[in-house]
């Protein structure tokens, strides 16, 4: 095993990477579905490893082409890197079990191998960002994963021609988003001569008095905000996420927003410094106005949404705003917070849009008007859909509950009017999320069905999976030792790093 | 002293025309051009950085004393210049497909559209 | 003289750029574009950056105009006057410009050109210039850097090139829903001669063209080959061979018509290619860890490391080649196939 170990970082990554040429290949429905499972259940698999390794003995270096780094490109297994890995590649892999039939019905057979292909290439790129040590190798791989993406959006053309115009606008939104962080990257690499994170943290402090050092700031946080829908850079998220293809959606629900808040954390505690970031710098200030300004109107925004997959990416960037909080915070409990929601929240995520593509499978609508009296008529789904609901509110026993807790906690704990106030804030965006939740109840529930509205419950090979999400999450709720623990070491790990 | 930062303040110029463009305008194929002038001007940016004065290209001649530009930024910018044709042809063919099912390429027109349905 | 010549270019890129914002006509704007790039590339020689050079002549200038043109002539080139109000974008673009030459105004930043910078001292760029020649032989240190030091940004490039590839094959093979736009394409200008339109057949009155290309592919094809084996010695490699290579093809085609192109490549053959590069710049890399080393590591590929590096260097630079080629078909083939009602051949000769 200790084979595995030595080389687990840049398996974790080339195994989907090397996997997506081999699947264009393939033709058919099964083939290319069943080889993209396997090689993402393998690569969780390696993270999975991974992590219990790291956990137990540290971080892990590998020297990318044999060139001791910063010559050559490192990839640096540590407990945060390792923690979004897992989740990454967990949500793909249980996506990927419901997908075959959902995605039959919405692409078509003879693009399947190419589709998969660029699923793939999506997984290889998220992983690809998380694990580098090297800052322009996170650009390179933050391209892998956006050109996949704008794709596979713009492969739920086939129910709405709007997905070509949320791809497109999504690439030019991305674009420019990705090339603000070349450009911060540029500055740093501008003012300390190397491009590995290690070594540029080492030298950040010698520089950052200066203007350029702060305008690498200014365009790396920008850039990343940009990518990480953060308000009021979320324009391009509700179209993208409403428009793609039911598991696409699920997908990158889970994932591609939480690799944008990884990287915020990375490079403002790892590079930055905390004392920089918030002492120096007004990331504070910054930061927590643009997340409570989030979760409190995205919430509101989300209530007077009709389109079910809308309404959920609306509830999406206000969850993101939690974990921007989570950021500003700048504290240890604080950062915890954010690192568990990003697991809790992608776990809750995902199910949720699962079950609306089981809705979609069925009735052929996500529109709530042609959803009235789904409870009766797929009370299975809806009732799943139910239970994910209670999560994204906060209610005690759910994982939201969880990730709200320490968020409160890491509120109060400033022990000022401002934690107060957000602490009230976090409770009127939840009771907005009741009003949202119960909308979608009421209709399921109280509402007759329309006529000549198609009935019966999802077949099972859409049922397991949603369910399998919707468990494990309650089992994150109730047992948090877990994964609360590894959010914790994260959190110790970037706070007590010099 | 002015020249101390020339290039500097071109990639400036050249990324905020590109930037312009970009938002202000509202035709799909315009924009994609915003977008490649805004990413062109990075590459400014980055060989910029990589230059010495009375330098040569980072290849090795079999001469002493010889002062090459730092081949670092050449690399970075050659594949950022992939990334930037690899975007394009992606976008343009979304444009190409946006046309077909959309009738037009005007973002304004299709905005129309699109609250329509 | 030098600075009187830099000047002179970057004030015609300014020139270049601001005509590409206002400009009303795409086919003009698009020139334009690629006039931009092309002057670009002549900033890049007087910046000793001559392999970036190469790539944004090639590329800027070359291989995107081709796809914008490829464009317009599916959706047409006339951009309608905007109504919209243009003071946010502007100050959008005053903000962020504003703070890039905030950056600039400071004492710490470092001059241009200057040898004392930390980019130039650090011991990065020394190790790259002083100790690339004996650790890896090849005298183009950008080369050895490009896919050696930092061969997996590299692969990361080759498979965002695949990525691409296989992105505008799975966008552009959508079934065609409607057919009755085919006037739209009517108000292409009409300084555009056929040869320019990607999907335009061959047809029997363009003698020169014809003349002309069967001179010059030859010489194309034999100069892609050239960069490609002589990227460690001058400028060049696998990007801009591949570049050249696909670029002597979509030129046969334009002037004899795609259907010829295909019978020697065909889609399937271009996917297999695709896929081909990205594998086999893949399997150097598994090779290496089969061999003991980490990734990409060639030392492991040879007994002694220099004939490794030199062993690696060349095939990973030919899977740069191959894919590069295929995608830029790829790419060529989904835009030209496009456009439909014109899918008959016209036999040239």
């Amino acid at each position: 095993m200790s084979e595995l170990m030595t080389h687990a970082p840049v398996l974790a990554v080339l195994i989907p990477l090397l996997g997506a040429p081999l699947c264009a290949l393939t033709r058919g429905t099964t083939i290319p579905w069943f080889f993209t499972t396997i090689l993402s259940a393998l690569s969780f698999y390696v993270s999975l490893q991974l992590l219990f390794h790291v956990s137990a003995n540290g971080p892990v270096s590998y020297e990318l082409g044999g060139w001791a780094p910063p010559w050559g490109i490192e990839y640096v297994a540590d407990p945060l890197s390792c923690f979004v890995m897992l989740v990454i590649s967990g949500i793909s892999t249980g996506v990927l079990l419901y997908a075959k039939e959902s995605i039959a019905a919405e692409v078509s057979s003879s693009r399947l191998g190419l589709f998969f292909a660029a699923y793939l290439l999506a997984l290889a790129g998220m992983m690809g960002i998380t694990v580098t040590g090297d800052a322009f190798n996170i650009f390179v791989f933050m391209e892998i994963m956006s050109l996949s993406s704008y794709v596979l959006i713009a492969m739920g053309e086939k129910n709405d021609r709007r997905a070509l115009t949320a791809a497109f606008q999504y690439l030019v939104i991305g674009t420019i988003g990705a090339t603000f962080i070349l450009i911060g990257v540029g500055f740093l690499y501008l003012m300390t001569g190397t491009l590995n994170i290690a070594d540029i943290a080492n030298q950040f402090d010698s520089i950052s008095e200066t203007r350029p050092a702060r305008a690498a700031v200014g365009f790396l946080v920008v850039g990343i905000a940009i990518k990480l829908a953060m308000f009021p850079f979320h324009i391009w998220l509700p179209n993208a996420y409403s428009y793609a293809p039911n598991i696409v959606t699920a997908f990158f629900a889970g994932t591609a927003t939480k690799v944008s808040v990884y990287l915020l954390i990375r490079f403002i505690f790892t590079i930055f410094g905390v004392d920089f970031s918030f002492g120096t710098l007004p990331l504070t200030e910054l930061l927590l106005p643009l997340g409570v300004i989030a979760f409190l109107s995205m919430s509101l925004v989300a209530i007077f949404q009709n389109n079910l997959k809308r309404l959920l990416a609306f509830s999406s960037v206000a969850q993101l705003g939690y974990m921007t909080v989570g950021i500003a915070l700048a504290s240890e409990t604080g950062l915890t917070a954010s690192i568990l929601h990003i697991f809790n929240h992608a776990i809750v995520k995902t199910g949720l849009f699962l079950s609306v593509g089981a809705m979609f499978f069925v009735t052929g609508s996500i529109y709530l008007k042609d959803l009235a009296g789904i409870g009766q008529r797929m009370p299975m789904t809806s009732f799943s859909f139910v239970l994910g609901g209670l999560a994204l509110i906060g209610v005690p026993l759910t994982p939201g509950f969880i990730s709200k807790w320490y968020l409160l906690q890491a509120v109060l704990e400033r022990g000022d009017m401002i934690g107060y106030g957000l602490a009230v804030g976090m409770l009127i965006s939840s009771l907005f999320a009741v009003i949202y939740v119960w909308r979608i109840v009421e209709l399921a529930y109280f509402k007759p069905s329309p006529e000549g509205a198609p009935s019966g419950d999802a077949p099972y090979s859409l049922l397991l999976p949603i369910w399998l999400f919707i468990l494990v999450s309650f089992y994150f709720g109730i047992e948090t030792s877990l994964s609360a623990g590894f959010a914790e070491q994260a959190a110790k790990f970037l706070m007590g790093a010099p | 002293m002015f020249f101390d930062h020339f290039n500097y303040w071109v990639f400036v110029i050249l990324l905020m025309i590109g930037l312009y463009t970009v938002i202000s305008r509202s035709n799909l194929v315009k924009k994609m051009i915003g977008l490649s002038m805004f990413q062109i001007a990075v590459f400014l940016f980055y060989i910029t950085i990589g230059k010495v004065e009375g330098g040569t290209a980072p290849i090795l001649l079999d001469k002493p004393d010889v002062v090459y530009s730092n081949p670092l930024p050449h690399v970075l910018i050659l594949t950022a210049i992939v990334v930037g044709v690899a975007t394009t042809a992606l976008g343009l063919s979304l444009i190409a497909r946006i046309k077909e099912t959309f009738g037009t390429i005007d973002e304004e027109e299709i905005l129309e559209q699109e609250d329509k349905s | 003289m030098e600075e009187f010549t830099d000047i002179f270019l970057m004030l015609l890129l300014v020139a270049g750029a601001l005509s590409v914002l206002y400009v009303r006509n795409l086919f003009v704007a698009t020139m334009l574009l690629g006039a931009v790039s092309f002057i670009m590339a002549l900033i890049f020689v007087t910046l000793d950056a001559v392999d970036v050079a190469f790539t944004e002549a090639a590329v800027g200038a070359g291989i995107s105009t081709v796809l914008y043109l490829g464009t317009l002539a599916l959706v047409g080139s006339h951009e309608k006057a905007s109504a919209r109000k243009s003071v946010v974008p502007l100050l959008l673009s005053l903000v962020v410009g504003g703070a890039l030459i905030y950056a600039t105004l400071d004492d710490k930043m470092p001059v241009v050109g200057a040898a004392d910078t930390p980019a130039q001292t650090s011991k990065v760029a020394d190790r790259y210039i002083n100790k690339s020649g004996d650790e890896i032989g090849v005298p183009n240190i950008v080369t050895s850097v490009l896919a050696s030091y930092r061969g997996f940004d590299t692969f990361g490039e080759v498979v965002v090139i695949f990525t691409a590839g296989i992105g505008v094959l799975l966008i552009l093979s959508q079934m065609r829903l409607r057919k009755e736009e085919k006037e739209d394409v009517s108000d292409i200008p009409t300084s555009e001669t056929p040869a320019e339109k990607p999907d335009q057949q061959g047809s029997p009155h363009d003698l020169v063209p014809h003349v002309v290309s069967k001179l010059l592919i030859p010489f194309i094809m034999l100069f892609a080959f050239y960069v490609q084996f002589h990227g460690d010695f001058g400028p060049g490699g696998g990007f801009q061979a591949g570049v050249i290579l696909a670029a002597g093809f979509i030129l046969y085609s334009l002037v004899f018509g795609l259907h010829f192109t295909q019978q020697i490549l065909s889609k399937r053959v271009v996917e297999y290619l695709l896929v081909a590069g990205v594998l086999l710049y893949g399997g150097v890399g598994i090779v290496s860890m089969i061999n003991g080393g980490t990734f990409l590591d060639y030392n492991v590929l040879s007994a002694d490391p220099v004939a490794g590096q030199h062993l690696g260097i060349l095939l990973v630079e030919l899977g740069v080649g191959i894919t590069v080629t295929a995608a830029m078909l790829a790419i060529f083939y989904g835009f030209a196939g496009r456009a439909d009602g014109r899918g008959e051949d016209v036999n040239p000769e």
